[in-house]
């Protein structure tokens, strides 16, 4: 996750100065994505372009490279070479802000990652409370500067001060009031103080779910969602990210459920080796597999 | 030894109890006992925070040259005998007319004791679960902000009956002090034994013992109440 030092600074030096210009119609466009663990090349040369409102379902066999692919995306794993793009934003420049980008793109991991030392509130408006507070603070000091200014100026000259729209009380209601709304859509609101020690996988799952959208993300990032979970609770979890589907959130899984893409997804990522080797609407992948590796492999899941 | 406890054990007992003179002498030694171990763990835990924050930082040009400090540091502390350290601060380092003993003595601790901890917070940071801190950084958080929010309190947990230990050894190992001359309980019960007074080492001893044991149980008490407070969000 840290940015090692001659990735560093190779990216300063470079000034990124990307060969293709990024698609603007694209949310999220990768560019000759290649990541290396050591010696070990994990990506090879990944192009791709997401566009708002498709559900792309990464498939493929274990070490193929799917989750490295997804946490490239939100750049929790530095690419070693390549592009992405996110909303037009290089996330690889060092000079773009990497937290104000991922606040735009929730993320669901394998094994939920609740922060156990809170409450499930506490857990789902963490974030938002403390990007508004930021936000709020950098307010509040622009406003101390300007009637710093207005001090040296004559009366006629003075900067009118722009009223504050909110203060901290009113910031932490109102995450409140949306965390519990979202814990009411998952129908665990009586489940608000406890912590997510006492709470089940598929409960868990949900909750780190409804965590990721409190942010109000443009993409959500499913890293094998439901493999961590016991069989029964599978369901339910599939259920709240097909409802999230239907409302044209933008998203990228990676799956082993491939019934569960099949149903959901509006194209199908086959990875094999470091590469997408086949991709298109789930119908022809699954029904027509044209790859040699990808019929192997679906006669082995199917 | 069965000669000591033989000659009037309870008398001299009796007599340390209850003479005035023997209690103040023990009242000195333990206020220099307490002075020097709180000093220390003060000391000790703000600089075995900072070098185990300097260990955490990534390696770089900004960061090589203090985190070589760092491990030289731990290094050469932990692999030195505490009395010689004590004896480098007192007669070398501080060797100066005047020089207050007791702040000496909670140096010579403190460092001794910051090596110790810095390695037992390095080690309670690196035991919580890194999908934590990804998970938190996937939210838009900052390295700061999840260090403070997410990684710490959870490492506290696993650091804190560490931490506790390392106070239990820090008490204990003061009694040291008496070795650079300072009136520490361990002094006292020298002096009380001495054979000026009762020519009898066995009373003073035991009672200085249990004053040391008084001390370290208090500290196992509370640490067991912080333990027991930080692990309140396991409960099911």
């Amino acid at each position: 996750m840290k940015r090692n030092n001659a990735q560093k600074e190779k990216f300063l030096k470079t000034e990124q100065t990307p060969v293709e210009p990024f698609d603007p119609e694209a949310l999220i466009e990768v560019q000759h994505l290649t990541k290396y663990f050591g010696e070990l090349k994990v990506l090879d040369d990944i192009s791709k372009k997401i566009y708002a409102g498709e559900k792309i379902a990464v498939i493929g066999p274990s070490g193929s490279g799917k989750s490295t692919f997804l946490r490239c995306l939100n750049v929790l794993e530095d690419p070693t070479d390549g592009y992405v793009f996110f909303e037009g934003n290089n996330l690889c420049n060092l000079k773009v802000d990497i937290n104000v980008q991922r606040r735009r793109m929730g993320m669901v991991f394998q094994h939920f990652n609740l922060f156990p030392n809170m409450t499930v509130l506490k857990n789902i408006t963490l974030a938002p409370v403390h990007t508004a507070l930021a936000e709020l603070k950098k307010q509040k000091r622009g406003r101390a500067g300007m009637k710093f200014k207005n001090l040296f100026k004559s009366k006629k000259n003075k900067q009118p001060i722009p009223a504050l729209q909110t203060d901290k009380k009113s910031i932490v209601r109102e995450a409140e009031n949306n965390a519990l709304r979202l814990l009411k859509r998952i129908g665990l609101e009586d489940k608000a103080g406890v912590y997510p020690s006492t709470l089940s996988g598929g409960q868990r799952q949900r909750i780190a779910i409804i965590r990721a959208l409190a942010m109000n993300p443009k993409v959500m990032l499913f890293d094998e969602p439901t493999s961590a979970l016991d069989p029964e609770m599978v369901g339910e979890v599939l259920q709240l990210i097909k409802e999230l589907a239907d409302e044209g959130m933008t998203m990228v899984i990676v799956t082993h459920e491939m019934n569960f893409a099949r149903g959901v997804a509006t194209s199908v990522l086959f990875m094999d080796g470091g590469r997408i080797v086949e991709q298109g609407p789930p119908e022809s992948i699954f029904t027509k597999p044209e790859n040699e590796r990808l019929k192997d492999f679906l006669s082995k899941v199917l | 030894m069965i000669t000591q406890l033989s000659a009037g054990f309870f008398e001299n007992l009796g007599k340390i109890l209850s003479s005035k003179s023997f209690m103040l002498l023990i009242l000195k030694g333990l206020k220099t006992t307490v002075i020097v171990s709180v000093g220390a763990a003060a000391v000790g835990l703000v600089l075995g925070t900072l070098v185990a924050l300097i260990g955490l930082q990534p390696k770089n040009k900004v960061w090589a040259a203090p985190k070589i400090v760092c491990g030289v540091y731990t290094t050469v502390i932990r692999g030195t005998p505490m009395a010689l350290q004590l004896f480098i601060m007192a007669f070398v380092i501080f060797a100066i007319r005047g020089f207050p003993q007791e702040l000496t003595a909670i140096l010579a601790f403190g460092i001794n004791s910051g090596a110790y901890v810095s390695e037992n917070i390095r080690a309670g940071i690196l035991s919580v679960d890194r999908g934590q801190t990804e998970a938190s950084r996937a939210l838009g958080l900052s390295t700061g902000y999840t260090l403070a929010r997410i990684v710490i309190p959870q490492g506290m947990k696993n650091v804190i009956p560490a931490i506790g230990n390392e106070l239990v050894a820090l008490v204990k190992e003061t009694s040291i002090v008496s070795m650079i001359g300072m009136f520490d309980l361990t002094m006292a019960a020298n002096i009380i034994g001495s054979g000026q007074h009762l020519a009898n080492y066995a009373a003073p001893m035991v009672v200085i013992a249990l004053f040391y044991l008084a001390i370290v149980y208090a500290i196992t008490l509370c640490i067991k109440l912080i333990e027991r407070r930080l692990r309140k969000s396991e409960k099911k």
